[in-house]
């Protein structure tokens, strides 16, 4: 809770603490932390003095933001009708398989989530994803698996790394 | 190969990054002089909506007010569009100049551009390229300021006034219209809201002239627009080309032989089947007739192997889940229209069904609060009408 008033608050200052700084501070909460938690709202709440309701309202409109625990890593699939012409459904049976989850499921190492979005923009290339920030297009169930596993990959040298230093 | 009909233009992309001395040039020059040059030009908003570029810039220099801003629109969200990414890649200093000749003509300090949210891996070159024009302004004495403002995945947020509650921290729920944001727009400021390629398109004529701009196109139809080309197509991507040329000539060039209907302007812009390829021509001409269909340039292409209720289906899913739900119209409207053709494809629901919902669509069309959903019914009923068979059997 400490850390997360400090996180807040550091926001606030980068940002204001006009009504006008609430969608950067919640942006950069969830950058953090990778979902906005009700302390969060109540935090943010404080911090631009708004009621914990109008917070929640601005939080869940947005597609991005999300008001419930979610992965390290979303992939947002485009499930827009160019991108189905190109095999997205292939490519979504490949990424539950591969995953174990279905859409807007976590794993359960807990280092993805699988959702599915509208158009990405990426319409002459598709079938294609985000990964966080990150596009990627022209897809075949070949091409994800080899995505997912360097996230995987990279995942466990972190967790490798950060135990080293632990030990 | 495809024949080529249509000629590929080149404005937009063309390689000038080094926008400082047009930027210098056109800065000393007067206001309205710039304004009246704009309005000769005929250049209309390529957003899709086609409002006159020049009449906003005066409108908004006209109204009363201390602090005015600009924003540029790069919430890019209408299915099948993607050259407003392409030019922020590619060209991002044209964007910035128009942005910045703009708050010279209106009087304003600060300038965005509200990126979507799907968009945030162009953001570092984006901001990179800002802090390279700001020294320009800086040169030319122009005290104007350039932001990102990040969205977050909501594509009403492309409608404008939706976009500055966005922006002012708020649900993106669009406002009552009136006011206009040349009076009334982010904190209640004149705002000029221009798309991407519109403020890009105003450099290309600020350096080679308005008249040079008007050759192009036809009647109320000038310049040249960006199409993003997707679906069954050999030739998928970004092209600048004329507008008011018919959809047969584009069909032509972009086709692949078996295209069975256009989707002109994404899910909500309008259907058109092969049979009236010859008759539909691409620019806005008068009145929305459905015979000429403004755009803001997605084209989607669809073969005889198509099912047309999935598209339909597709784009019923999108507005179900994009209506904000701030009014009635939008959020009952999008799911009943969603479960009416589920229910008619099932047979579980009379084909007459189809009839009560384009009545339902048109009630949409009249009612609903804002742009979205007044525009659903565009792809439902040239859809439906064109397509009937396919949505019962």
């Amino acid at each position: 809770m400490n850390g997360l008033r400090e996180l807040v608050s550091a926001l606030a200052q980068k940002h204001g603490t006009r009504r006008e700084s609430l969608l950067p501070i919640l942006q950069g909460i969830q950058a953090h932390e990778h979902y906005l938690s009700d302390d969060a709202m109540v935090e943010v709440a404080r911090a631009l003095d708004l009621s914990t309701a109008q917070v929640y309202g601005t939080a869940t409109f947005y597609s991005f933001l999300v008001t419930r625990p979610q992965g390290r890593h979303v992939i947002r699939l485009c499930r827009t009708i160019t991108c189905v012409m190109h095999g997205k459904n292939q490519l979504l049976k490949e990424l539950e398989t591969l995953l174990k989850v279905r859409v807007g499921e976590t794993t359960a190492d807990g280092l993805f989530t699988l959702l599915e979005t509208n158009c990405l923009g990426q319409c002459h290339q598709g079938p294609a994803i985000l990964i966080d920030d990150e596009p990627y297009t022209r897809l075949t169930p070949e091409r994800i698996r080899v995505i997912v596993a360097e996230y995987q990959q990279k995942a466990a040298l972190e967790s490798e790394n950060s135990g080293l230093i632990n030990s | 190969m495809a024949p080529r009909h249509l000629m590929r233009l080149d404005l937009i992309f063309k390689d000038e990054h080094d926008v400082a001395p047009l930027v210098r040039q056109t800065l000393a020059r007067g206001r309205d002089d710039i304004v009246n040059e704009l309005i000769a030009s005929g250049l209309k908003g390529r957003g899709g909506a086609g409002f006159p570029t020049g009449l906003k810039w005066k409108l908004t220099a006209d109204a009363p007010g201390d602090e005015k801003y600009v924003i540029c629109n790069a919430d890019e969200g209408e299915p099948g569009t993607f050259k407003d990414r392409e030019i922020l890649m590619r060209v991002p200093e044209k964007v910035l100049a128009g942005m910045a000749v703009c708050a010279k003509v209106i009087g304003a300090r600060q300038g965005f551009i509200y990126l979507r949210g799907e968009y945030r891996f162009l953001r570092a070159q984006l901001q990179q390229v800002i802090d390279g024009f700001h020294a320009v302004l800086d040169e030319a004495g122009l005290p104007f300021r350039i932001e990102i403002f990040m969205g977050s995945g909501a594509y009403i947020c492309g409608e404008e006034s939706a976009l500055f509650e966005s922006m002012e921290g708020q649900r993106g729920e669009p406002r009552n219209k009136p006011p206009y944001p040349t009076q009334c727009g982010f904190r209640n400021a004149p705002t000029v809201i221009n798309n991407v390629e519109t403020l890009a398109h105003t450099y290309s004529i600020f350096k080679y002239g308005a008249e040079k701009f008007r050759d192009l196109g036809v009647q109320d139809s000038r310049g040249s627009k960006v199409f993003s080309v997707s679906g069954d197509t050999p030739v998928p991507g970004i092209y600048e080309l004329e507008f008011g040329m018919t959809l047969q000539r584009f069909v032509e060039d972009f086709g692949d032989g078996d295209t069975k209907a256009v989707q002109v302007g994404g899910a909500s812009g309008f259907c058109v089947p092969r049979k009236r390829f010859e008759r539909t021509i691409i620019g806005y001409q008068g009145k929305l007739t459905g015979t000429s269909l403004p755009t803001g340039g997605s084209m989607m292409l669809f073969n005889s192997s198509r099912s047309m209720y999935n598209v339909l289906h597709n784009y019923l899913e999108f507005f179900v889940e994009e209506s904000c739900g701030q009014c009635t119209p939008c959020r009952v409207g999008t799911q009943q229209l969603l479960r009416g053709i589920e229910g008619v494809k099932r047979g579980e629901l009379s084909s007459a069904t189809l009839d009560a919902l384009l009545d339902l669509a048109e009630t949409m069309r009249l009612t609903a609060k804002c742009g979205l959903g007044q525009s659903v019914a565009n792809s439902f009923a040239s859809i439906v009408e064109n397509f009937r068979e396919e949505m019962i059997y």
